[in-house]
Formats: C-alpha cells, sequence, structure tokens
C-alpha cells in the first residue's frame, strides 16, 4: 500500500510540475502579444521607464490615428485585403476545376498530371523571383496588386490541389452517376453536384492561402516597392523605418497587421489547425 | 467512341487549364529560366554574357560575396532548428497528446504565434531586444540589480545570430507541435493501453510506443525545419538585415542584395538555384536517413 501510495504521490507532484512548466510556455507565448498590445496604447515615457509592463494610465488611441493616417496603414491594411481576397478566389477556382479533371474524369496521365502538380509543394518562392521580376517589369506591372496577385496564386495552387483533392475523393462516385442519368454533362455535374459539396474544403483552402497571402513578405517588398500597392508586411517594415524613435505608432501598426487573424483564430481555432495538419501529413 | 474521347480530351483541358496555366507560367518556366540566366552575366539591361558555370565558381570562392559563410549560418540555423525547437516541439506534443485537463487551451496558444506575420514578430523582437529600453534588457537588469546590464543582442557579431534563432524558434515551435500532436493524436489508443498495462511508464510508451508511429511526421518536421532554415529570409531581413558586420547573413539575403541593389541577375539567380539544389539534396538526405532506421 505505501508504495502505491507514494507512486500515486509523486505522479501527482510530477503532475504540477508539467502544469507548471505549460503555464510557464503559455506565458513566453502570450507576453510579448500583450506587450505589444499595451504599448501600442503608450507614450515613449510609459514605454521608456515609468510604467513598462502594466496596462496603459491613458489609452493613447492617437497612436492608432498616426498609424492609419501618416503611417499609410489604412492604405497597406486594404490593399492586404484585395490581393488576399483575390488570391483566394483564383487560387480555389483554378484548384477545383483541376482536381475535377484528375479524380471525377477518365484519362490516362491523370495520375502523372497530379505528381507533376504535387511538385509545386517543395518548390521555393525564390525559385522564380529574377523572372517574374523581370516579366513584371517589362510588361509594366510592377507596383499593381496582380503583380502579387498571380504569383500568390500560383504558388497556393499545390497545396490547395492537394487539399481539394482529399475532399473531392470522398465524395461517392455514385452521385456524379445519378447526375448524369437525370441528362447532366460534365460541367452541370461540376457546378451543381460537386462544387456545393466542397464547402469544406473552401474554407480549409482559403484559411491556409489567406495567410500566406497575408504575411508573405518577400514578393510583397520586391514586387511593389512603390507605396500605393503596398501590403502589410511591406508597410510596417517601411513605416518602422520612419518612426525609429516612436514606440506607440509602430506597436499600434503591429497591432493593426495582427488583429484580423488573431480574431479569425479565436473562433476558428481548430478549423485552421486541422488545415495546416491537412497540408503537412499529406503532403 | 471516337467522338466520345475527343469530347473527353476536350473538357479535360478545359478543366486543367487555368491551373496549368498558372502553374507553368508562374512556376515552372521561370524556375527554367531562373537556370538559364545562372549561366549569364547580366544586369538586366545590357548584353547578356554567356559564362557558362563561372557565376557557381565565383559563388563558392569570392570573398566578396561570401556565400559560404551565409551557407554555414543557415546551416547553423538548421542545426539548432532540429536540435533545439523539435526537442520541445515534441516534448510539448507528448505531454499534450496523450490527453490532459486543458489541452484544446494550451494547444491553441502554443500554435498562435505561426499565425502571426514574420514582419510583425521581428519587428516586435527589435523592441523586445533593445538594449536600452528593451524588455528583455530591463528584466536582466532588474533581476541582477546590475543598473549597467545591456548586451547589444542583434548589433555583436558574437550574439547577433543565436539572438536572431530565438524569435524563430519563438515562432516555429509551435507549428512543430502541432504536427507532432497530430501524430501522436493517430496512435491508437489500445496500444498504449496495452503497454501500460505491461507495466510500462509513461517515458517508456513514449519511448517504445508512440515515437516510433510518429517517424513519417518526424521526417516532415525535420524536413521543413531543415529547408526552412536554408531558404529563411523574412526573420533576419527585419531583424538584421545580415548584419552586424554580415555576421548574420544567409543565402537569401545575399541574393535579394546581389539582385535588386547590385543589379547582378545572372548571380542572384545562380543563388536561387543554388538554394532550390540544396533543398532537395538535403529532404532526399533526411529520407535516406529515415529509411535505414527502419
Amino acid at each position: 500500500m505505501d508504495t502505491t501510495n507514494s507512486i500515486k504521490k509523486s505522479s501527482k507532484v510530477g503532475n504540477y510540475v508539467v502544469y507548471a512548466i505549460l503555464i510557464i510556455w503559455v506565458l513566453v507565448n502570450l507576453f510579448p502579444v500583450y506587450w505589444m498590445f499595451t504599448f501600442s496604447l503608450k507614450d515613449n515615457a510609459e514605454i521608456f521607464g515609468e510604467n513598462v509592463v502594466g496596462l496603459p494610465t491613458k489609452w493613447l488611441w492617437s497612436n492608432y490615428v498616426k498609424a492609419l493616417n501618416s503611417g499609410d496603414m489604412g492604405r497597406y491594411f486594404v490593399n492586404s485585403i484585395i490581393v488576399s481576397v483575390s488570391t483566394i478566389v483564383i487560387t480555389i477556382a483554378a484548384a477545383f476545376m483541376a482536381t475535377f479533371a484528375m479524380t471525377r474524369i477518365y484519362w490516362k496521365g491523370r495520375d502523372t498530371m497530379y505528381k507533376f502538380f504535387m511538385l509545386g509543394l517543395t518548390i521555393p518562392i525564390h525559385a522564380s523571383i529574377v523572372p517574374i521580376y523581370i516579366t513584371l517589369s517589362k510588361v509594366k506591372m510592377l507596383n499593381s496588386y496582380q503583380a502579387l496577385i498571380v504569383p500568390y496564386a500560383a504558388f497556393s495552387l499545390a497545396m490547395a490541389i492537394l487539399i481539394a483533392s482529399g475532399f473531392m475523393n470522398e465524395i461517392p462516385k455514385e452521385l456524379d452517376e445519378a447526375a448524369r442519368i437525370d441528362g447532366c454533362g460534365i460541367w452541370k455535374t461540376f457546378f451543381y453536384v460537386i462544387v456545393p459539396l466542397m464547402k469544406p474544403a473552401v474554407s480549409t483552402i482559403g484559411i491556409y492561402t489567406f495567410l500566406q497571402c497575408w504575411n508573405e513578405l518577400m514578393f510583397a517588398s520586391v514586387f511593389n516597392s512603390g507605396d500605393k500597392f503596398k501590403t502589410l508586411p511591406a508597410g510596417v517594415q517601411e513605416m518602422s523605418g520612419r518612426y525609429t524613435t516612436e514606440w506607440g505608432p509602430i506597436g499600434a501598426a503591429l497591432v493593426i497587421a495582427t488583429f484580423p487573424t488573431l480574431i479569425v483564430y479565436i473562433f476558428l481555432s481548430k478549423k485552421i489547425q486541422s488545415s495546416f495538419i491537412a497540408g503537412a501529413v499529406k503532403g | 467512341m471516337k467522338k466520345k474521347k475527343l469530347y473527353t480530351a476536350i473538357n479535360v483541358t478545359a478543366f486543367l487549364l487555368p491551373a496549368l496555366l498558372l502553374f507553368v507560367g508562374v512556376l515552372i518556366f521561370p524556375i527554367i529560366m531562373s537556370g538559364v540566366y545562372s549561366l549569364y552575366d547580366w544586369n538586366g539591361i545590357g548584353a547578356k554574357e554567356f559564362i557558362l558555370f563561372d557565376n557557381y565558381k565565383e559563388l563558392f570562392t569570392s570573398k566578396n560575396l561570401r556565400f559560404m559563410k551565409a551557407l554555414v549560418n543557415s546551416l547553423l540555423l538548421a542545426f539548432f532548428s532540429v536540435f533545439i525547437q523539435l526537442p520541445i516541439s515534441l516534448g510539448l506534443a507528448l505531454t499534450l497528446g496523450k490527453g490532459r485537463k486543458g489541452e484544446r487551451f494550451f494547444l491553441s496558444v502554443f500554435f498562435a504565434p505561426v499565425l502571426i506575420s514574420t514582419v510583425v514578430i521581428g519587428q516586435l523582437w527589435l523592441k523586445m531586444y533593445n538594449p536600452d529600453y528593451g524588455i528583455i534588457n530591463m528584466a536582466i537588469r532588474l533581476i541582477t540589480g546590475n543598473p549597467d546590464f545591456g548586451p547589444i543582442w542583434l548589433g555583436d557579431p558574437k550574439l547577433a545570430l543565436g539572438a536572431a534563432f530565438v524569435p524563430i524558434l519563438w515562432q516555429y515551435v509551435g507549428y512543430h507541435m502541432l504536427l507532432m500532436y497530430a501524430g501522436v493524436k493517430s496512435v491508437p489508443v489500445e496500444l498504449r493501453e496495452a503497454a501500460m498495462l505491461d507495466g510500462a511508464s509513461q517515458g517508456q510508451v513514449n519511448r517504445y510506443v508512440v515515437i516510433p508511429c510518429m517517424k513519417g511526421i518526424l521526417k516532415v518536421s525535420v524536413i521543413f525545419a531543415v529547408t526552412g532554415s536554408l531558404k529563411s529570409f523574412d526573420l533576419i531581413y527585419v531583424l538584421t538585415n545580415g548584419g552586424p558586420f554580415k555576421a548574420t547573413e544567409v543565402p537569401s539575403i545575399i541574393m535579394i542584395r546581389e539582385l535588386f541593389i547590385g543589379g547582378k541577375y545572372g548571380m542572384g539567380s545562380t543563388i536561387a538555384v543554388m538554394l532550390i539544389v540544396l533543398c532537395f539534396a538535403f529532404a532526399l538526405i533526411i529520407n535516406r536517413i529515415f529509411k535505414q532506421e527502419d
């Protein structure tokens, strides 16, 4: 009896230790974000010594006004939305169509075609930056929305097809046959039978693609170096260069670039996590 | 019959066309072009001069470029990632994966940094590392009671690469943890219980039952960590841009500099091609190593 008791006791202590470590790690993860939120509402005097880790004594929303107006974060935010949403729409449309051709229509070479698309999973964006840049400058399309949308869509495609084919393979083939008997052609089957059943794939691909576009820096800073079409990552970088001494407005800019994803994450954490797992496990 | 075949061919082509145009036009064709450009001395405006492999030779021998140093730096990052970051991720995944109170909460918090833009994380850590007012030095001063303590984390060539690695670790531990957590969860509960009934401790269950079942995921994590380090750009660009005194340069930083400041499209393409080759080579090697383990 004594031994089982002591084992129980030691495992209880062990349990506390585990929870202590987990909570420390929670703090390591959350503290920088908390610090960012609070200093975005403070002035330099508070940040630099008077009140380093506490909540702001007076909430300086003017930092946000500064970031949005003179820091141009408002425009960068809209640009990021336009680029991300367009990329998602194009990626999903192209991926669904291609996946349909490779999973629902029978033809020689469809497996080879699938493998060909899957090459895209391993290709880093570095690989095509020079030729894309040269082409864009030749056709005078540097500094435009499409300068980012088209490359982003191309680089999201492989993952989108991978995810879409997983979902499409689960739709019973009998549905296609039933549709055909009812007189639907291939196109009608695609639009009226398959696409409506692919809603879960839309959100998984949408989330994945959104995060890629929203956070991408290399293409964003190279292709759109002019102010007008900059997206958030390049914009934040630029604004931080201009406001080196004033921390509050930079904090505000960082929060503006971050809160949409974090708020969506609070409501859709499971879905977001599963879309990352779907990508990696099958890839 | 022939008519039906033609009909299928037309439909297949039509359905594939948008994806193929994007994929070939923006990925495959440019990669081939990168390969071609890498054989030329070209500044983008003037005439191209065909020089075969001279760019590659220069890449590995030139003292001005310091490519080898950059490559070593990125391999160091890969080493840190595999031997510091991944073990932390694995530990967290094993702890959470066996099922405990608050599992969902911890998982969600640990994964959150993955969703924050690397630019934001870089700028945030720049502020945290600030020698005078950064939260890190302030905390150290408070704990040690030494008001003069203040290493210039990102400005000291000896400290900079290590200091730049910390935010990388901070951001991606959660990513690998999530993948490994999915791996832990895919281990059948019966296997675990059987081992426990045979008297195995929690550690032994992990060592002999769970981890062997997760080999596939661990391989993916190692490949992502290594190729990610080779390609690393964002955080280094924001935190140090290769400095101080080029102490934290990685290949992508040199590539962007050659291209868009030096205007050397040939050399920039050469670095891009080298990066792709290295990523594929390392992925193959890691695959091999995991196969041999079986």
